[in-house]
């Protein structure tokens, strides 16, 4: 049991293998997409294994502190060539081999003519916060 | 009331309830119904029979839950088939749910959430929140858990290793929402052990229990971590340990050694020590030479090289490592099968003198921890080694 955060990313990712922007899909692609995104947490959420999933707008800025009485300072919209993350789905599965097999099902989401876009993934475990009592010099 | 003692009763109302000829997924279900009337009515009514009570309302739960007539045919098929329950059927029965709960065909998280619930008599809603998951997730888990064993029979024997290491895995989850799941996991191995008599339950149960005994010295007030060496040995449960030294020994004494006894006399040797420097190392790496007998695990000759190392000396204990580093299984499968190796090494260099590389070792160990209580301990040794040299 571990978690597992699965990213997706508007850019910042290598380039996937069916790489048209979805724009450019027929109406009736993008919907066999988004049902395919759809079924896919809908399974998860059948075997256990869900634990969350939100997409993200492509907007957002930089933000930091500038000193004591000044407001955060922001650099406005990202600029292109920034990292820029699309969407998380948060899941709890036995193993790392099972994390990877599951981003790797997400991965086949069907593109432009219905084949898979091979989108590449993000696969992060979670830092847990709980003890493990294993024995080592450190325990 | 007891919702300690509520719990307790649980796989005996539920070993009833299949005995009867109740199929598994709908007794737990109405045994889960009448805990949950159990806690409601209680307070203001409290039962002569606890257990009796909750036999006879989980039962009508069931039965209305079957009212079908197909259903009730096929009951009463089973019900005729059925001997009367004798007197020890009620542990028998608690020893079957076990298995059951830790079946093979289960994953291992399917078999600690449905050990908690059919076993433990926790709520769904507890479990969720021990494990930091929806409700509806571990809801599904649960009853995806109750499928794939509802085909399996009650009477077969089962496998006690299996069940331990589900007993395992609930104990190192630790503690988060309502519920402690290290004393959950100890209860439910004291019943186990009640029900069974075999010394690797005994051995699992002295294993849990002095690893609690020291739980409250690990961690200082702001959640940090407390070496071992550096731990208020005040702090640590002396009752805790005496009881499981007692059970580790009569386990001993039954000469039918497995990894936890032999893990639990290693932390049982960790335990008597009255400070860290009277710490028997040399009987430690002994033990540590059983287990790796026993398991053939790399983490376990990982540990060993650290004894080593304080049995011997610092160099002993980089030579254990190194063994260690030809002979450790490739990292192919994605996640290091090591991940305190770094750790460790850098602990031993520090000892040996070589601060220059312990302080990059213990960087490398803190980027590859995999929990935030360890990372944090190890950028704090490096950083100690690094603002140190550079004073």
């Amino acid at each position: 049991m571990a978690k597992y955060l699965l990213l997706k990313h508007y850019r910042g990712a290598p380039a996937p293998v069916n790489n048209v922007p979805m724009d450019q899909w027929t109406p009736e692609e993008i919907s066999a997409h988004v049902q395919y995104m759809n079924d896919f947490a809908a399974r998860l959420e059948k075997t256990g294994e869900f634990v969350d999933g939100q997409a993200l707008a492509p907007e957002g800025s930089w933000v930091r502190y500038d000193g004591e009485g000044r407001p955060p300072v922001t650099d406005g919209p990202f600029a292109e060539t920034k990292d820029l993350i699309a969407g998380w789905m948060v899941i709890d599965v036995d193993s790392h081999e099972r994390a990877v097999e599951l981003a790797g099902e997400l991965s086949a989401a069907p593109g432009k003519d219905g084949k898979p876009i091979h989108e590449w993934l993000e696969v992060r475990p979670f830092l847990a916060a709980k003890p493990s009592t294993t024995e080592c010099t450190f325990k | 009331m007891n919702e300690a003692l509520i719990r307790s009763l649980t796989p005996g109302v539920l070993g009833v309830l299949v005995r009867r000829g109740a199929d598994f997924a709908a007794a737990e279900d109405a045994v889960q119904d009448a805990l949950i009337e159990a806690v409601r009515v209680w307070p203001a009514d409290p039962p002569r029979d606890a257990k009796g009570w909750l036999v006879t309302v989980a039962w009508r739960k069931f039965l209305d839950a079957t009212r079908a007539d197909a259903a009730r045919r096929r009951r009463e098929d089973l019900v005729e088939e059925e001997p009367a329950p004798g007197p020890a059927a009620s542990v028998d029965d608690t020893l079957q749910l076990y298995f059951l709960c830790a079946h093979p065909s289960l994953t291992p998280s399917s078999a600690v959430a449905l050990t908690l619930r059919a076993v433990g008599g926790l709520t769904t809603r507890q479990i969720a929140q021990a494990y930091l998951v929806p409700e509806a997730t571990m809801a599904q888990r649960i009853s995806r858990a109750k499928r794939t064993v509802s085909g399996v029979r009650f009477d077969q024997p089962g496998d006690v290793a299996t069940v331990l290491r589900v007993l395992y895995l609930v104990f190192n989850e630790g503690y988060s929402g309502d519920v402690d799941l290290a004393a959950e996991a100890i209860r439910l191995t004291r019943q186990l052990a009640a029900a069974i008599d075999h010394p690797e339950v005994a051995g699992l149960l002295a294993l849990m229990l002095l690893h609690h005994a020291r739980r409250a010295s690990r961690t200082a007030p702001d959640g940090s971590l407390v070496p071992l060496a550096e731990q208020d040995r005040s702090r640590w449960d002396t009752e805790a340990i005496a009881e499981g030294v007692e059970i580790l020994q009569a386990a001993l004494a039954r000469d039918r050694l497995g990894e936890f006894q032999a893990q639990a006399a290693i932390a049982a040797l960790h335990a008597d020590a009255p400070t860290a420097e009277e710490t028997d190392w040399v009987q430690i790496v002994e033990w540590y030479d059983e287990l790796a007998g026993l398991t053939d695990s790399p983490v376990v000759r990982l540990n060993r090289a650290v004894a080593v190392g304080e049995a011997d000396g610092p160099r002993a204990g980089l030579a254990a490592l190194a063994e260690l580093d030809a002979s450790s299984p490739s990292s192919s499968s994605g996640g290091s099968p090591l991940p305190r190796h770094a750790a460790v090494a850098a602990y031993l260099h520090e000892r040996d003198g070589d601060l220059t590389t312990a302080a990059r070792l213990y960087a490398e160990a803190a980027h590859k921890a995999s929990n935030l209580a360890e990372r944090d301990y190890l950028t704090r040794q490096a950083a100690r080694l690094n603002t140190g040299r550079s004073h």
